[in-house]
């Protein structure tokens, strides 16, 4: 079923025409046109939010953000091919999947204006919060992979990282364990072209995807900006794991439209030419072809769309804005689960400098001196 | 000091699909090996509870390196028995899939040198998940480190790296130096929903003493083992034991000196401490790892500051130089042992 050397998986051109493929096909069989226009609302309102919170960071609103232009199919078709009760392990820059997993908007942004370390409680949506350390998820993936199948259950655990992630130790390692114990987990790589500054070209001498059946795990190549083929290739792999055939490798190839993060400058080391070119590789602009020749989209979808794009984003605007700050001595919450002396006696004196520049305290301190 | 058992030891429970023959679990006072006490805390954990997994490397059909998890594997299956591949920041961040799945690992660091390739995820991930999540996911990991040296072993297998655990805030850091504090601390750990370092001395795994299923005092708490009025002497792990030998030396020459084992590293017991050091007067630390940046210094701050008045000479370290682990036929120069914790005693007597 899943070969081992894999070529580049397409099920939608760059024209938006659907392309036949007997293999993946049957996995898409109920995408039709409501469906595929379902997808097609998720990535426009994705875009929608992400420009908004790249906009609230220009704007000082946000301290950083690390926007998805460009990898909206790669994140939505795999977010949507999933159950309520699968896991997602992601990285940093699967908003569009906390969207799908629905994530309160405002929740998205907490960690980037820095009210939190993480904005949601990962056991309401089963995914967990936005992993920093490169690659460090890859293994909480596949331990609680193993968990899942230490219940007996079917429910698979699918971890996102990026090209340059593959170069980590924590993912090989990953690998190995996934695959020594057929770990019901998706290895779901979103080959961005860029880590940073670096092209692929740095991280892998081959293909990303050619790497995994050495490890034993077998791997799919497909293109990351076709939603179709996401969603084909992720169903496919969740399939696998689901009914006891171990861990699937996907590299999405895709093309990470925007800068890495907000305080990110491309100009100084990427070819404009490679952005004009991915552009027309553009995956809603594809989808957008395809819906249009199925009659889908009309001037009412058009509008209802926008409104909801624009909803989200206004609530995205309203809610990061309106954000309280978090208390000062709650700095000191939560570090154990239950009280630590070392840690409670800071946290009394912190409390008690705090109160020496209060009002209250100004005033006891004139009256005891008059 | 009083024995509270903080949980009353589980009755046994048939293992579902197991045919191994089920060994009784500790339910009288038994003498014991430390590394065989630690194995019977394993044993009644796993019996208490069905989310207690191992992890590590030669765990299974080995018992691992020093035979701590001997027989396991035939009790409870290969299921939570787990032989992993040779990679510790895998066995540490599989764990953390476990624990966010409900599960309570326990890792088994092979060596103290070894822990490195785990750093990471211990440091990044175990240590702040539950900040970085506001509460709502627990890491309650056991990692087993055999620390310390004393053994002639090879480079990497006689470190002392406690400092870089207790300096990492999220994480409990405990030291054991007996059998019995051993079996009680390796089940209160595991009971832990904070991660927990369990540092092991390797050169006291074969020194056997009495073992009651009480498990006594909370970990945190550190114990006087042996009372004194002249000196507090401060140790954990393999030099509670030379700490001891020191004091009774010490008694020929009218030196009475107070042994605290301090069990716990993060946090460390100050209440404690203090009060000795109110009594003594007096403050000698001694640990195998580096000085600078270790352990002792820490605490000799820290007693600095709250009970200044009451020290009559300036604390001393009495530790590792600050070199790498030395070759073997060198450690019992690195390594600090009787007389010179007795020579720490007399700089703060005065009496050099």
């Amino acid at each position: 079923m899943i070969d081992f050397s894999p070529q580049l998986v397409q099920l939608l051109s760059i024209d938006g025409e659907r392309i036949p493929r007997g293999d993946f096909d049957s996995w898409v069989e109920d995408l039709d046109g409501a469906a595929l226009l379902a997808l097609y609302r998720d990535m426009v309102v994705v875009r929608r939010i992400d420009t908004e919170a790249t906009a609230l960071q220009r704007q000082g609103e946000l301290g950083l953000w690390p926007p998805l232009l460009g990898q909206e199919a790669a994140q939505i078709g795999s977010a949507r091919a999933l159950r309520s009760d699968d896991f997602i392990f992601p990285s940093y820059r699967e908003n569009a999947v906390a969207y799908c997993r629905g994530v309160n908007v405002t929740d998205i942004v907490k960690v980037w204006r820095g009210n939190a370390l993480s904005g949601w409680d990962p056991y309401t949506v089963n995914m967990a919060t936005p992993a920093i350390i490169i690659g460090a998820q890859t293994l909480h993936a596949t331990g609680w992979a193993l968990g899942a199948q230490r219940d007996d259950v079917d429910s698979v655990a699918i971890t996102y990282f990026g090209d340059g992630a593959t170069s980590e130790g924590d993912v090989n390692e990953a690998m190995v364990f996934a695959a020594s114990f057929q770990a019901p987990v998706v290895f779901f790589c979103q080959n961005n072209q860029w880590a940073i500054s670096e092209p692929v070209g740095v991280q892998a001498h081959r293909n990303i995807a050619d790497r995994a059946p050495g490890f034993g795990i077998p791997s799919l190549r497909i293109d990351g900006n076709d939603v179709i083929a996401v969603t084909a290739a992720t169903r496919m792999a969740l399939d696998r794991a689901r009914t006891g055939g171990g861990p699937t490798f996907i590299e999405a190839v895709t093309y990470r439209m925007g800068p890495h993060t907000t305080a990110d400058d491309p100009t100084r080391y990427r070819d404009p030419a490679e952005l004009a070119e991915w552009k027309t590789r553009d995956p809603l602009l594809r989808l957008h072809r395809l819906l249009t020749s199925l009659g889908e989209i009309t001037p009412e979808v058009e509008a209802a769309t926008a409104a909801l794009a624009d909803a989200a984003a206004a609530e995205l605007r309203a809610g990061c804005i309106g954000m309280p700050d978090p208390e000062p001595l709650s700095v000191f919450d939560h570090v154990y689960t239950t009280p630590n002396a070392t840690l409670e006696r800071q946290r009394a004196d912190y409390a008690g400098y705090l109160t020496s520049f209060s009002a209250e305290h100004d005033i006891a301190e004139q009256n005891g001196k008059a | 000091m009083t024995m509270t058992p903080l949980m009353t030891p589980a009755t046994v429970s048939t293992v579902p699909g197991l045919n191994a023959p089920q060994p009784t679990p500790l339910s009288e006072t038994k003498t014991l090996t430390m590394g065989k006490a630690i194995n019977e805390g394993l044993r009644q954990a796993m019996l208490d509870d069905p989310k207690v997994v191992l992890l590590g490397e030669d765990i299974g059909a080995l018992g691992g390196v020093f035979r701590v998890t001997s027989d396991l594997l035939a009790q409870f299956g290969a299921r939570r028995v787990i032989d992993t591949p040779l990679a510790e920041s895998a066995i540490i961040g599989t764990a953390v899939g476990l624990a966010y799945r409900g599960y309570r690992p326990v890792c088994e660091i092979q060596f103290d040198g070894f822990i490195f390739p785990g750093f990471d995820q211990i440091v990044s991930q175990v240590a702040k998940f539950h900040y970085r999540t506001q509460g709502a996911v627990r890491m309650p990991i056991t990692i087993r480190v055999p620390f310390g040296g004393g053994i002639g072993a090879a480079e990497h297998h006689s470190e002392s790296p406690e400092a870089y655990f207790t300096h990492t805030s999220g994480l409990r850091v405990i030291a054991v130096s007996n059998a019995q504090d051993a079996y009680s601390l390796i089940r209160q750990a595991i009971a832990s929903d904070d991660p927990v370092l369990y540092f092991e001395p390797k050169r006291r795994y074969h020194v056997k003493g009495e073992v009651v299923p009480e498990l006594g005092l909370p970990m945190e708490q550190a114990v006087i083992v042996r009372p004194g009025t002249d000196v507090t002497l401060l140790a954990y792990g393999a030099l509670v034991t030379t700490a001891r030998d020191a004091a009774l030396a010490a008694d020929d020459e009218g030196i009475s000196i107070e042994v605290i084992d301090l069990r716990s590293l993060s946090p460390v017991d100050y209440a404690v401490v203090e009060a000795s050091v109110r009594k003594t007067g007096r403050l000698v630390v001694t640990h195998e790892a580096a000085q600078s940046g270790g352990l002792g210094g820490e605490i000799i701050a820290t007693i600095t500051e709250r009970c200044f008045s009451f020290l009559e000479s300036a604390p001393v370290r009495v530790t590792g130089f600050d070199v790498p682990y030395p070759p073997a036929k060198l450690e019992s120069h690195h390594l600090p042992d009787l007389d010179r914790i007795l020579d720490g005693v007399d700089r703060v007597m005065g009496r050099r």
